[in-house]
C-alpha cells in the first residue's frame, strides 16, 4: 500500500468505525498494523506475535507461506482477542480489499467482546504470552533447547484435552474451596464467619452463596475422579513432573484456554464477521471499480465447498436466515411463538451473546436453510466419496456432533493409580466416531511423556472396546474382555 | 473519535521468527533422514537409479500427532450446487494413496499431513559420509601421493576481471571516500581487488579397496542385493572423499578373476564355492601392483558363507596372509536366516585386529555393515 492510501484507508477506518457503532457493534479500541505477508504468516502460524518457539509453528509457517507464494491460498488478516485488540492487514493487499477486511474484523472484536464463551478468555494475553514465551526460553537454556522442546511436544499434542467449558470451571473451584476448607479442618456446613464490617465483606458473601449452592461436601476430596482436563491432570498429579515442566505444561494450557473459545465459534464468529462487512460496506461510497472487486472478493469469501463446510458460508446464511425470520415471522410462527415481526437485528444480538456453534447450529440450522444450501452428508464408499445422506435432520445432527467439543474427540482420566500402580487410565468417550488409530498409537507416548509411568487409553475400533497401552517403550493394544 | 482506532505501518523487516523456527524444522528433516539412514540406504530406488533420481521417504517425526477421529471412516458435511442426489461422487479415491480425498485444500483437510519428504541421493550421502572414514589410513611413501588443487588464497590490485572481489573491492570505495569525507561512494580503478589462486600439491593418501564377492550359485538375489549395495555406497563414498583410491573388482566361485564394474554388479555365476582361490587371487594383486609399503590396502570380501569345508583351513591361513599387509580386511557375510556358516565359524577364532567381519540379516543392516567397516573406532591399533 502506497502512503496515500494508507491515508485514504485511515478516512475509511473512521468513518466504518462510526458505521458499525451506529449499527449497535461493540468493540474494543483496534489497532490496525499493516504488515507484509511474512509476518502476517508467522502469525497465523504462531496464532500471536508474541508466542514461544516451537518448529510446528515453523513448520506451519513455511507451508502457509508456500501456498501463498504459489498463490493457493490467502490470508487476508488477522485478528487477536485482545484489548486493545489487534488486527493485522497484509500490506499486499488493495486498498479496497483492506477497507473490507477493517470491517470484518470490527465485527470479530465485537464478537470477541461480547460472546459468552469468551468471557473468561484473558484479554491481555499478547503480553502474557510474551512473557510465557520469556520464560520458556530461560527453561531452554537452563535445562536443554532438547528436553524443553521434547515436552513441549507432548503438551502441544495434548493441549485441547482441556475443559474450558463454565462446568469444568465451576467444578474446579469447588474442588479447590473444599480442600481449602478440609486443610483448614473445616466442615462446609459449619462454615461461619465473623460479621466484621469491611468494605470487603460482598466478597465473603460471594464465598457463602458458592457454599449453599455446593453439594454436600464429602469429607475426602477424590482427586482421582473422573476428569475431562487431561493436562491439569498432568500438572496437578503427575508423579515426575518437575516444577518447570509443570509450568511449561501449565502456559500450553493456558493458551488452549485462550484459543479454545475460537475453536467452538468458528462459524458463527465468521459469519457475523461476513455478515457485518457487507452491511459496512454497503454503506460506503464505492466506486464503480470497488463494488465489482468487493463483490468479487466478497464471493471469494462464500465459496461453498463439495468437501467441507465453508464457515463464512454456513455462517452468514444462518445469520441472515435469523435476520428474515424474526423480521417477517411466518403466520405459524407468529402464533406459535407470539414473534411481532421487525425483531431481527435485536434478536441476531442476542444469539451472539448466548450460543456457540454446535447451539447455534442445532437452534437455527432449519430445514429450508439445508434444502436451500444443499448440505448433505458423504462418505467414503469402496474407493470413493459418495454422498449418503440428504435428510435435514441427519445433517444437521452430524453437523451439529462435529462441532462438539471444538470437533475434538473427549477423553477423560478415569484413573491416575490404575493397577495400584499409579498408571493413568485415559477414556474415550466414543460416541460413533472412531479414532485414527496411527496418530492414536503415535500419541501414546506424549501421555507417558506428562505422566511420568505407564499410560493407558480405552476406546472402540470396529465395535469393540480395546486398550492402548505404552509403558515408555512400546505401545500395545488388547480388547478389553466382559 | 479519532483516537479508537490507531493505523500503522511498522518495519518489521527484523522479525525473522517463522523462519528461525523454519530452520529448526528442516533440521529435524536432516535429523530424521539420520534416522532413517538404515532403511534409506538400502532403498532400491535410490540403488537402481542413475544417482540424480529424488525418493520420497516417509519422515515420521515430523508429523504431529494428536488424538483426532479417523477421516476416512466418519460421515462429512458438504455443500453441494442444487439437487445433489443420494449416491452422487464427491470426489474419487485415488487407489494408492490412503490420504486425502479431494481436489483443492488438502491442507485442511484432517487426516493429510506430510508424511514424506523428498530427499535427493546428495541429502542422504552428506549424512551418512559423515559417518564414515577409511580406517587407519597411513601415510606411505610414493611418488604419485600428490593431488594438485587450486587455492584462492590471495588479493591483489591486479588480475583477471572475472575474479574481481566485490566486497574488498567496496570496503576499499568507502575507506577511501570516508578518507576524503565523501558521502557517496564511487570506485575508482585504484579500489579494485583481484583473488588469485596458487596451485597446491596436497600430499594424499594412496588406497587400494580389493571388492570380492562371492558369485557362486549359493548367493542368491537378497544375497546380491545386499553386496551390491554395500558397494554401491562404498563406491561413492570413496570416489567423493578420496582422490587417489582405486578399486579392483573380483568375482569367484571356485575359480577367481578381475571383473568390471558393471559384471560384477549385473551378472550372476553359477557353481560351487571355494573363497580360497579369490584371496589368492587378492595376494598376488598385491605382490604385483600394490606394495604395501605403498599403499593401503583395503580387502573387502562378500560371501554367504557357504565355503567347500575342506578349503576353510586354507581361507584361515591366506586371510592372515592377507591381513598383514592391509589396513583392515572386511568380512561380509550375507545371512538372512542366521544358518551357522563353515566360513564364521572358521574366521570366529581369528583374533586379529585389522580383521573385521559382520553379518548382514536384513536390508537394513547394510548400513550398520558401512558403519562397521569404515569406522575408526573399531579400536585398530594403528598399522
Amino acid at each position: 500500500m502506497t502512503n496515500e492510501e494508507l491515508e485514504l484507508l485511515e478516512e475509511s477506518i473512521d468513518q466504518m468505525t462510526d458505521l458499525a457503532k451506529r449499527f449497535g457493534l461493540d468493540f474494543y479500541p483496534m489497532r490496525y498494523e499493516v504488515c507484509p505477508s511474512d509476518i502476517i504468516y508467522t502469525f497465523g502460524a504462531y496464532g500471536m506475535p508474541t508466542r514461544f518457539h516451537h518448529w510446528s509453528f515453523g513448520k506451519s509457517f513455511h507451508r502457509m507461506k508456500l501456498d501463498y507464494d504459489l498463490g493457493m491460498s490467502r490470508i487476508y488478516e488477522l485478528v487477536i482477542n485482545s484489548n486493545p485488540c489487534y488486527a493485522f492487514l497484509l500490506d499486499g493487499n488493495t486498498l479496497l480489499q483492506n477497507k473490507t477486511v477493517c470491517a470484518h474484523v470490527l465485527a470479530h472484536c465485537d464478537f470477541f467482546k461480547n460472546n459468552a464463551t469468551f468471557r473468561f478468555t484473558s484479554r491481555d494475553m499478547v503480553e502474557r504470552m510474551a512473557a510465557s514465551a520469556e520464560r520458556i526460553y530461560h527453561y531452554e537454556l537452563k535445562y536443554g533447547r532438547k528436553k524443553v522442546e521434547e515436552l513441549i511436544d507432548a503438551g502441544l499434542a495434548l493441549s485441547e484435552h482441556i475443559d474450558a467449558s463454565a462446568d469444568g470451571r465451576n467444578a474446579r473451584k469447588l474442588v479447590k474451596q473444599q480442600q481449602h476448607l478440609h486443610r483448614r479442618g473445616e466442615s462446609a456446613n459449619g462454615f461461619k464467619r465473623a460479621q466484621a464490617q469491611t468494605p470487603y465483606d460482598d466478597l465473603w458473601a460471594l464465598d457463602r452463596t458458592e457454599q449453599a449452592a455446593a453439594p454436600a461436601p464429602k469429607t475426602q476430596i477424590n482427586p482421582r475422579a473422573a476428569q475431562k482436563d487431561i493436562m491439569l491432570y498432568a500438572i496437578e498429579h503427575s508423579p515426575t513432573l518437575e516444577e518447570w515442566e509443570r509450568d511449561i505444561l501449565s502456559i500450553l494450557r493456558e493458551e488452549m484456554l485462550y484459543f479454545w473459545p475460537q475453536l467452538e465459534t468458528k462459524i458463527m464468529n465468521e459469519g457475523w464477521a461476513t455478515y457485518w462487512h457487507l452491511r459496512i460496506m454497503r454503506e460506503m461510497n464505492l466506486t464503480d471499480e470497488e463494488a465489482v472487486e468487493f463483490a468479487k472478493m466478497h464471493s471469494g469469501v462464500v465459496l461453498p465447498s463439495r468437501m467441507s463446510i465453508n464457515p463464512y458460508h454456513l455462517g452468514l446464511a444462518i445469520w441472515e436466515d435469523i435476520e428474515r425470520r424474526w423480521d417477517h415471522p411466518s403466520d405459524e410462527e407468529r402464533e406459535k411463538y407470539g414473534r411481532v415481526g421487525g425483531q431481527g437485528r435485536e434478536k441476531m444480538f442476542e444469539v451472539r451473546e448466548i450460543e456457540n456453534d454446535a447451539s447455534f447450529l442445532r437452534n437455527y440450522l432449519t430445514k429450508q436453510l439445508i434444502e436451500d444450501l444443499d448440505l448433505y452428508l458423504y462418505q467414503k464408499v469402496g474407493n470413493d466419496w459418495r454422498v449418503v445422506e440428504t435428510d435435514w435432520e441427519k445433517v444437521r445432527d452430524t453437523l451439529v456432533a462435529s462441532r462438539v467439543n471444538g470437533g475434538i474427540p473427549v477423553l477423560y482420566v478415569e484413573d491416575g493409580d490404575y493397577n495400584r500402580n499409579g498408571e493413568l487410565y485415559v477414556k474415550h468417550e466414543y460416541e460413533g466416531v472412531e479414532l485414527d488409530i496411527r496418530h492414536l498409537e503415535k500419541s501414546m507416548p506424549y501421555f507417558y511423556r506428562v505422566w511420568g509411568r505407564t499410560s493407558h487409553v480405552e476406546t472402540v475400533v470396529e465395535g469393540r472396546e480395546v486398550v492402548f497401552t505404552y509403558d515408555g517403550k512400546k505401545t500395545q493394544r488388547r480388547f478389553v474382555k466382559d | 473519535m479519532r483516537t479508537y482506532f490507531t493505523l500503522q505501518r511498522e518495519d518489521w523487516s527484523l522479525h525473522r521468527k517463522g523462519h528461525q523456527d523454519q530452520e529448526r524444522h528442516k533440521e529435524k528433516v536432516r535429523e530424521a533422514i539420520k534416522d532413517n539412514l538404515a532403511d534409506l540406504v538400502s532403498d532400491e530406488s535410490l540403488i537402481m537409479s542413475d544417482g540424480k533420481q529424488i525418493v520420497k521417504i516417509p519422515i515420521r517425526s515430523l508429523e504431529e500427532y494428536r488424538i483426532r477421529y479417523n477421516h476416512q471412516k466418519g460421515r462429512h458435511a458438504g455443500t453441494g450446487q442444487g439437487d445433489t442426489q443420494v449416491g452422487d461422487i464427491v470426489a474419487r479415491g485415488r487407489p494408492d494413496k490412503s490420504g486425502t480425498p479431494g481436489t483443492e485444500g488438502a491442507g485442511e483437510q484432517p487426516g493429510v499431513d506430510y508424511t514424506e519428504a523428498e530427499v535427493s541421493l546428495e541429502d542422504i550421502q552428506n549424512v551418512l559420509f559423515k559417518e564414515l572414514e577409511l580406517p587407519d589410513l597411513a601415510d606411505k611413501e610414493a611418488p604419485d601421493l600428490t593431488v594438485d588443487t587450486v587455492e584462492f588464497r590471495d588479493v591483489r590490485k591486479k588480475g583477471l576481471s572475472s575474479n574481481i572481489d566485490k566486497k574488498r573491492t567496496l570496503l576499499e570505495a568507502i575507506r577511501r571516500n570516508q578518507r576524503a569525507a565523501i558521502d557517496k561512494v564511487r570506485i575508482s580503478p585504484d579500489d579494485l581487488r583481484y583473488k588469485t589462486w596458487e596451485d597446491v600439491q596436497k600430499p594424499d593418501s594412496n588406497a587400494v579397496i580389493l571388492a570380492m564377492m562371492d558369485l557362486s550359485g549359493s548367493m542368491g538375489l537378497f544375497e546380491k542385493y545386499c553386496a551390491r549395495t554395500f558397494f554401491f555406497w562404498m563406491a561413492r563414498f570413496l570416489e567423493t572423499k578420496y582422490e587417489n583410491v582405486h578399486i579392483r573388482y573380483i568375482a569367484h566361485h571356485t575359480e577367481a578373476h578381475e571383473v568390471s564394474q558393471e559384471h560384477f554388479f549385473n551378472k550372476g555365476e553359477s557353481g560351487g564355492t571355494i573363497c580360497s582361490s579369490v584371496y589368492e587371487y587378492a595376494l598376488g594383486m598385491i605382490r604385483s601392483e600394490y606394495p604395501p609399503d605403498r599403499y593401503n590396502i583395503y580387502p573387502i570380501h562378500f560371501s554367504d558363507g557357504d565355503n567347500l569345508t575342506s578349503d576353510n583351513e586354507n581361507c584361515v591361513r591366506l586371510v592372515r596372509e592377507l591381513c598383514e599387509v592391509s589396513q583392515m580386511f572386511g568380512y561380509a557375510e550375507v545371512n538372512q536366516y542366521s544358518r551357522s556358516s563353515t566360513l564364521m565359524s572358521a574366521y570366529g577364532k581369528l583374533e586379529l585386529p585389522v580383521f573385521r567381519k559382520f553379518v548382514i540379516r536384513d536390508k537394513s543392516e547394510v548400513y550398520a555393515a558401512l558403519k562397521h567397516f569404515f569406522s575408526r573406532r573399531e579400536g585398530v591399533k594403528s598399522a
